[in-house]
C-alpha cells in the first residue's frame, strides 16, 4: 500500500534521550513519509519514546549491531513494499533538511551516499583519521568508476534495487554496515550517487583518534571491503531468507 | 613404559567422557564420533608404541614422537577451523531469527491493535 512513501529507517541503540527529537525533527521534514525506528536491544527507553512520538518500532530481541538493524529495515521495505528507504542516525547528527536531496538523487541512482566532504561543510577530520578515509574514499570510488568522498557515512538513501539487495544481504560487522554495503552494491552493479549532506557533531563520547586507531581502523575497512568484494556471489543457504 | 600408561589413561578417559556426553544427548553425533575416532587412535597408539614406530619408519620421519605431535596439530587446527565455520553459520542464522522475530512481533501487535479497535 505505501507504493510511492519513503522508509525512514532509524537504527536505535540506547538513544533514549535524543530519539524523539530525531522523529519529530523528520515528521517536520517528510510529513509524508513513514518513521521505522529498529530498536536494537535497547535497554533503555528508546522503543517507548520513539513511539510515542509517532514512530512505527521494531524491536530485535537482542543487540545486533547497525548492520542487522538495517538489514531489519531493508526487510521490512521490501515485504512492505516501499521503493525507497533513507537510513538516518538516531542521535541527531543527521540533518533532515537533507532528506530531500537524498531522496530526489534516487531518481537516476540506486544508492545516494550523503557526503560530509563539500565546500560548505563544517565537518572537519585531521591527521591520520583524515588520510585514511582518503584512502578508502579512494579505493572504493575507484570500484565504482565514480566518486564516493565519504563511503563511512550512515546517511543514504537506497532505490528499490537496493532494497531488494540488502533485504538479503547486509553486513553486520564493523565497517560492513557502511563501507562493506558499498562494496557488495557496487559488486551487483548498482548506481551510487553522493550528495552534500550537513553533519551535526556528536554531543557526547568523542573518541579520540590517534595514528594507532588510524590504522587498526584502515585495516578493518580492508577486511570489510576484501570480505564483501572478493565473497562469491552464491549466498551461504542458511543466510538467505 | 610409564609414558604409555599415562597416555593409554589420558585416551581412555577422553573416550569415556565424550562417550558419556553422547549418551546423555549433550553432543550431536557427528561431533562425537570425531573425539571418539582421536581418542580411539590415541589409546590404540598408546597400547601398541611399535605402530607409530613402523609408520614414522615408512613415512621417512626419523623421531616416532614428532609423527605423533605433527599430526596431532593438524587435526586440532582442522577441527578449530570447523568449529568457526559452524560458529559462524549459525551467529548468521541466529541474526536472520532475530530479525524476523523483529518483525513478527511488529505484525503481531498490529494485528492486535487492528481487533481491538474494531
Amino acid at each position: 500500500m505505501p507504493s510511492n512513501k519513503a522508509l525512514i529507517a532509524i537504527p536505535a541503540w540506547n538513544e533514549s534521550g535524543s530519539i524523539a527529537s530525531v522523529v519529530a525533527s523528520v515528521q517536520e521534514h517528510r510529513p509524508d513519509a513513514d518513521i521505522l525506528v529498529v530498536n536494537d536491544g535497547s535497554t533503555d527507553l528508546t522503543a517507548q519514546e520513539a513511539q510515542e512520538a509517532g514512530a512505527r518500532v521494531v524491536s530485535l530481541p537482542f543487540n545486533v549491531g547497525v548492520g542487522g538493524a538495517m538489514r531489519t529495515a531493508f526487510l521490512y521495505a521490501q515485504r512492505e513494499g516501499y521503493q525507497a528507504l533513507v537510513q538516518v542516525d538516531a542521535d541527531g547528527q543527521h540533518d533532515p533538511a537533507d532528506l530531500d536531496r537524498l531522496l530526489t538523487g534516487l531518481k537516476d541512482a540506486d544508492i545516494v551516499v550523503g557526503t560530509r566532504f563539500h565546500p560548505e561543510s563544517m565537518y572537519f577530520v585531521g591527521g591520520p583519521r583524515r588520510w585514511a578515509m582518503v584512502l578508502l574514499s579512494k579505493a572504493l570510488s575507484w570500484m565504482n568508476k565514480g566518486t564516493i568522498s565519504d563511503p563511512t557515512s550512515g546517511f543514504r538513501s537506497a532505490g528499490p534495487k537496493a532494497i531488494e539487495l540488502f533485504a538479503i544481504e547486509y553486513p553486520a560487522d564493523y565497517l560492513g554496515d557502511t563501507v562493506g554495503s558499498l562494496s557488495i552494491a557496487i559488486r551487483q552493479g548498482l548506481v551510487i550517487h553522493e550528495a552534500p549532506v550537513t553533519m551535526y557533531f556528536r554531543q557526547v563520547g568523542r573518541p579520540s583518534k590517534n595514528a594507532l586507531w588510524s590504522a587498526l581502523y584502515l585495516g578493518r575497512a580492508t577486511l570489510a571491503i576484501l570480505a564483501t568484494g572478493l565473497k562469491s556471489n552464491r549466498t551461504p543457504r542458511e543466510d538467505a531468507a | 613404559m610409564t609414558p604409555n600408561i599415562l597416555a593409554a589413561g589420558a585416551a581412555l578417559i577422553t573416550f569415556a567422557f565424550v562417550f558419556l556426553l553422547l549418551r546423555r544427548g549433550a553432543l550431536r553425533e557427528k561431533y562425537a564420533v570425531l573425539w571418539l575416532f582421536f581418542s580411539g587412535a590415541a589409546l590404540f597408539f598408546a597400547v601398541f608404541p611399535g605402530a607409530l614406530d613402523w609408520l614414522s619408519q615408512i613415512l621417512g620421519v626419523a623421531e616416532p614422537v614428532n609423527l605423533l605431535f605433527f599430526v596431532t596439530v593438524v587435526l586440532l587446527v582442522l577441527v578449530s577451523v570447523q568449529l568457526s565455520y559452524e560458529l559462524s553459520r549459525h551467529e548468521m542464522r541466529i541474526r536472520r531469527l532475530a530479525e524476523e522475530v523483529a518483525l513478527l512481533r511488529d505484525e503481531i501487535s498490529q494485528d492486535r491493535t487492528e481487533r481491538d479497535g474494531n
